[in-house]
């Protein structure tokens, strides 16, 4: 963990990375057409202002997104890409 | 008077429902979308000179092909054509809402916003400029409070308006972008080129962007090879200069334009704070909390069912038994006697046996309802998950296994909600296991008859884990087996805590409740009578009862008629388990309908004894078996053969007799092995 703060925030990594509190953005999701459809329709769609509630692993994921909370599961959370 | 129609459409969560029960009062009918079993709630209100009859749609976060419930409320408003849409909107979470707005709005039909929970968003520091927002989406938009009865004459007025209103071109719609709006016209030109009655009845921009997200059920209905040339081409070029799939980039355009129009109108002076959602978060779904806290709410839910149930069904009790005894006491002996033992023995016996468990039913749905209302069941699954993925299953799949605790059937039309077919199988098979409401009036009898007081309660909460285990254990073997494959992600909304309303839980409960009245006084009405026939007839001849007493008679004439001499060729097959032809004969009418299990017995001991003192049924019980065969009878009665109404339900769900008589044998086949393992093994240490 020697990077800058800086760099490390700007680095496309999975959301199940993310911690409690964090607020990512997101970047893409690498997932089949139902599951990018479905997300998209709860507000994850790219360039969306994520905030991580609690990524209790290796559990389900929680998080805010456009003011309503959604959980994921872990394996969900490995598909979304954010930075 | 005009009579129009209203579809309500909304989020999950949206408070759609008690939108839906704040304009029609209790003028409600459920039933269900025709060819699919997604409940379809339809309700009617008189409002000035309309007639107006209101269409609950399911509630979906957009109108997408991907799911049963978004294809529904698509279908409905594009080939019903509602004369008006009311798209009921969380006010407190307006962008992510407003999304399945902007998708209505494509579909061009006359829209009203209903801004539901809009006190709740103003306290949380949201204020809107309705006016505004109003003319840039151009309809009509009330603030209203469903779960505290306001703006009911305001929505209503916007709605007949609405209707009222001539029809004009939107000025303000979304707009995707040059390159995206470029190939939507050209894919308009084609059409236009072609299939004229499907450009007619779903309009050509609706078609042309449905066709760039590749909606299969649209690419479906568009025949011409032409078409879809221009669409493959199109979805091609997009994705390499955009970077993403289209539908992708179109949804975040849907997003922009909800975010330019909220941005004019919407002042949000606090950001989204810690609120009081997150602190109770934080307790039930703590991975140290949040599984004893869901197993311990789910014990208080059937200690509260059977305990609070237990006076009403005293009442209940008392009323059916003075109600056998009025048509006895005055039915003059010697006059037609076969119909007063068929009203008595066959009808109140029967019916009055089911319809005493009314309580418990009422008592269960109400706890289920509380439970859904307040925003607790989304926090059950999501704790759940962790188990359920575990045995192969989506934390999704606990909803309908929850609703099979109240009965299987509407617990196996829910399993629709998850999207996966293998995942939706693997539910429906083991949804039996999870023990219904007609079920517990197996145990409601058996437990205090077998048990002292301090071990009922217990008792039937083991009952209920058995069932639960057995789920557990069932779906893993099936997902290891039959139904192998990748599990579904799981991705779910948790909303906001809520005050639930008593009108939302008591409407939830009496439809609930009358569901089963129905069915006791349709399909176990019927059987009723169907059994008590199969039970006196053939009578015996009259030399077999020759130097026999009046109760050996009896004895003789129950052993001589269909249901005895089914129950005593099924004995021997039983023996093993404990059970007698008695408890066969019951088995053999619990396939009916599980309630029946109780009823028969009943009659079958009002059969074979029908003095004056005869003793109460619980007593005769205790009397003919010792607590491990009542325990016995209760776990058989838990595992083996669903209903006929479950076994036709998942025949409908699963589209084949194949799965219904797979999950029916099978059930059966494990329910024996079980029976004989603890009668077996228990005759030993007790």
């Amino acid at each position: 963990m020697s990077q800058s703060i800086g760099v490390q925030e700007k680095q496309t990594r999975p959301l199940s990375t993310a911690k409690a509190g964090e607020r990512v953005r997101l970047v893409r999701i690498d997932a089949g057409r139902g599951l990018n459809n479905r997300l998209a329709s709860m507000g994850l769609v790219p360039n969306a202002e994520l905030r991580v509630v609690s990524n209790g692993h290796p559990g389900p994921f929680v998080l805010i997104v456009k003011e309503a909370k959604v959980v994921l599961g872990r394996g969900v959370a490995q598909k979304i890409l954010v930075k | 008077m005009k009579s129009i129609t209203v579809a309500l459409a909304g989020n999950p969560n949206s408070g759609k429902t008690s939108v839906f029960n704040l304009l029609t009062g209790a003028h409600q009918h459920v039933g269900n979308y025709p060819g699919v079993t997604v409940e379809k709630k339809e309700g009617q209100c008189i409002h000035r000179d309309w007639r107006i009859t209101f269409v609950d749609l399911p509630g979906t976060y957009s109108l997408t092909a991907y799911s049963a419930e978004e294809l529904i409320a698509r279908n409905h408003i594009q080939e019903d054509r509602p004369d008006v849409v009311v798209d009921v909107i969380d006010a407190s979470n307006l962008e992510r809402n407003l999304y399945l707005a902007t998708q209505i709005m494509e579909m061009d039909v006359p829209m009203v916003l209903a801004f539901n929970m809009s006190d709740l968003a103003e306290r949380r520091g949201l204020k809107f400029d309705l006016d505004q927002l109003s003319r840039l989406l151009e309809m009509r938009i009330v603030p209203t409070v469903g779960n505290k009865s306001q703006g009911r004459t305001e929505l209503l007025d916007a709605i007949v308006e609405t209707a009222g209103a001539e029809r004009r071109e939107r000025i303000h719609r979304v707009t995707y972008g040059q390159e995206i709006e470029d190939k939507l016209l050209q894919i308009q030109q084609a059409l236009d080129r072609s299939d004229g009655d499907v450009v007619a009845r779903y309009g050509r921009r609706w078609l042309a962007i449905k066709l760039l997200e590749q909606d299969e059920d649209v690419m479906s209905k568009v025949h011409d090879q032409k078409v879809l040339e221009v669409v493959g081409r199109s979805v091609v070029h997009l994705r390499t200069i955009l970077g993403d799939e289209p539908e992708i980039i179109m949804a975040d355009r849907r997003y922009g334009f909800i975010s330019g129009a909220c941005q004019e109108t919407i002042q949000n002076s606090v950001e989204r704070r810690h609120d009081i959602s997150d602190t109770i978060d934080a307790v039930v779904t703590s991975r140290v909390l949040g599984l004893p806290i869901f197993l311990l709410l789910m014990y208080v839910v059937f200690f509260l069912t059977f305990k609070i149930g237990s006076y009403p069904m005293g009442w209940l009790e008392a009323f059916f038994g003075m109600l056998a005894d009025a048509i006895t006491s005055h039915w003059s002996d010697g006059h037609v006697e076969w119909l007063r033992s068929l009203l008595v023995d066959g009808v109140i016996g029967g019916v009055g046996g089911v319809l005493v468990f009314l309580p418990n039913i009422l008592l269960l749905f109400m706890a289920i309802a509380l439970l859904e209302d307040t925003g607790y069941m989304a926090r059950a699954a999501f704790v759940i998950d962790r188990i359920m993925h575990k045995i192969g299953l989506h934390g999704k799949s606990f909803i309908p296994m929850l609703i099979g605790f109240g009965c299987s059937v509407p617990a196996i039309m829910a399993a629709r909600i998850l999207d996966n077919r293998r995942n939706q199988l693997t539910t429906i098979m083991v949804i039996p296991l999870m023990s219904c409401g007609a079920r517990l009036t197996i145990y409601a009898l058996f437990i205090p008859a077998f048990f002292p007081p301090h071990w009922q309660g217990p008792m039937l909460w083991l009952i209920y884990l058995i069932g639960i285990a057995l789920g557990i254990v069932a779906a893993k073997v099936l997902r290891l087996t039959v139904f192998r494959g990748e599990t579904m992600p799981f991705v779910m909304e948790l909303p906001p805590y809520r005050m639930p309303t008593s009108k939302g839980v008591l409407v939830h409960t009496w439809q609930r409740g009358w569901l089963y009245i129905r069915k006791a006084g349709t399909v176990i009405l019927a059987v009723s009578i169907a059994l008590w026939f199969a039970m006196n007839f053939p009578k015996p001849p009259a030399d077999r009862l020759e130097g026999r007493s009046a109760q050996e008679a009896r004895q003789e004439g129950l052993r001589y008629s269909t249901v005895g001499r089914v129950g005593l060729a099924v004995e021997p097959l039983l023996r093993p388990l404990g059970f007698d032809w008695r408890v066969g004969t019951a088995l053999i009418g619990s396939v009916a309908a599980k309630e029946l299990f109780v009823s028969q017995l009943g009659i079958i001991y009002a059969v074979e004894s029908p003095d004056e003192e005869a003793p109460s049924l619980r007593e005769q019980l205790r009397a003919d078996y010792t607590p491990l065969v009542g325990f016995c009878v209760m776990l058989f009665c838990l595992v083996s053969a669903p209903c006929i109404a479950t076994v036709a339900m998942t025949r409908q769900e699963t589209n084949s007799w194949g799965w219904a008589l797979f999950q029916f044998f099978g059930l059966t086949a494990l329910a024996y092995v079980l029976t004989l393992l603890v009668y077996q093994v228990g005759r030993l240490w007790l």
